[in-house]
């Protein structure tokens, strides 16, 4: 196991509970798209260009908007 | 139940649970040990049998295209879902006036929202080549037409976006999958079999009925997605305009 | 040493479980849901990893050279994208529940009435 892909193990394994303890919901979305890059450098890591490019698209753009709008809607603008 | 005797219930049967996972982790093959048959004889064969360089992609639309089309069908009936939980009687409301004012915003999302545009089709168009196809592409031009709402009006975005014409390519989308595999069975092949010419390997035409099920996938996921965005963006405008308690 | 991937499987569903166990939110609970959904998108890439093997992409290389496997990439790709819109789904619920009792708590949302 080379020192690389250990690092993107260590990496994915610090930030998923850093998602589930986060209690403020805005900082939720940040939390989870953060967690979403680091899987997407073990995917490519592990030599999954295709899983990457999926897990990058999806956690930049559609989940982030979907937590984003669901808040503001519980606040009521 | 409360909450502690929640958490303290989930703590006892999770000792069980990781002792279980643990046991059966310990009987698969070490890492980087893999040794099963399927995967080496795609990897061998399916260059030369498809002529389509990205086994990735040959795999999800031709060898397991079955798998695929019930993601697809999965697709359709989650967006479907949302749309009958959202969609109130809204029609003939109109919609609070929310442009961004920002010069610089509106700048940057127009140059932007062209080249994803490009990227969007490139990345659909080159799926049996190189990393790509139709999953990924389909979000990243549903970004780029996103990105009208973001740097720009609600109703600029309502008006690239009817829900009509969305509905339409979702729709024909999907069923553009189905209707390739029924096509095959009325010749008298299998269902999803591979019929138009195979081509060149490392051109855009290459693979068969890759290219057509590819660009149908595509289709289906740009609208899925248009569509949820469609949904949530209205009730957050309907939320804010106050007309919902 | 070997093992490390799938320990790693292991701990994210662990820790995606336990949040949703202890979450006060619906939507926190959504978000946890999908990190425990990552942890088989882990486990079945680790399986499929070939030491040494390259991207199984053949456009520059030549065909037949070490390449990791490529059936469980294709099983994960499509899952990444689909798991969103169900996410999406989830949340629409969850919506629907605030517009009802007026708050996202689970332990709130209990019953059901009428």
């Amino acid at each position: 196991m080379i020192p690389l892909q250990a690092m993107a193990i260590a990496l994915v394994a610090v930030f998923a509970p850093l998602v589930v303890f986060t209690r403020d919901i805005v900082r939720l979305t940040m939390a989870a798209s953060l967690y979403a890059f680091s899987l997407v450098v073990l995917f490519l890591i592990f030599q999954a260009p295709d899983v990457a490019l999926s897990e990058l698209v999806v956690g930049a753009v559609a989940f982030p908007l979907v937590i984003v709008v669901a808040i503001v809607m519980q606040r009521g603008g | 139940m409360n909450r502690r005797l929640r958490i303290g219930l989930f703590g006892i049967s999770s000792a069980g649970l990781t002792a279980l996972m643990l046991w059966a982790v310990a009987g698969l093959p070490a890492f980087g040990d893999y040794h099963h048959r399927y995967g080496t004889l795609l990897k061998k064969v399916a260059v030369s049998e498809r002529h389509a360089t990205n086994v990735v992609t040959s795999i999800v639309f031709d060898y397991r295209g079955f798998d695929t089309m019930g993601e697809e069908l999965i697709l359709f009936t989650s967006v479907m879902g949302v749309a009958l939980l959202l969609r109130d009687v809204r029609e003939g409301a109109d919609r609070p006036r929310d442009a961004v004012v920002s010069d610089a915003l509106g700048l940057v999302g127009l140059a932007f929202s062209a080249g994803l545009l490009v990227l969007g089709l490139y990345v659909i168009a080159h799926g049996p080549i190189t990393p790509g196809g139709g999953f990924q592409g389909g979000v990243i031009l549903s970004a780029a037409l996103l990105l009208v709402w973001l740097a720009g009006s609600l109703r600029s975005y309502m008006r690239l976006t009817p829900t009509p014409y969305v509905d339409l390519t979702e729709g024909t989308g999907v069923g553009g999958f189905v209707v390739t595999g029924l096509v095959a069975l009325l010749i008298g092949t299998p269902f999803l079999h591979n019929l138009l010419p195979y081509g060149l390997a490392g051109k855009l035409s290459s693979g068969g009925s890759i290219p057509v099920v590819n660009w149908a996938t595509g289709l289906a996921v740009t609208a899925a997605f248009l569509l949820l965005y469609n949904e949530f963006l209205e009730e957050r405008s309907f939320v804010i305009a106050g007309k919902h308690k | 040493m070997s093992y490390l991937p799938y320990l790693l499987a292991v701990w994210i569903f662990l820790v995606g479980l336990f949040g949703i166990v202890r979450s006060r939110n619906f939507i926190h609970l959504v978000v946890c849901l999908s990190v425990a959904q990552s942890a088989t998108y882990v486990l079945l890439l680790s399986i499929g990893y070939v030491k040494g093997g390259t991207a199984p992409i053949f456009k520059d290389v030549k065909p037949g050279t070490k390449a990791v496997d490529p059936v469980v990439q294709a099983l994960t790709l499509t899952d990444i994208v689909v798991a969103v819109a169900v996410s999406a789904l989830l949340l629409a619920f969850a919506l629907k529940a605030f517009d009802h009792e007026g708050s996202l708590d689970p332990k709130q949302v209990v019953e059901m009435k009428g």
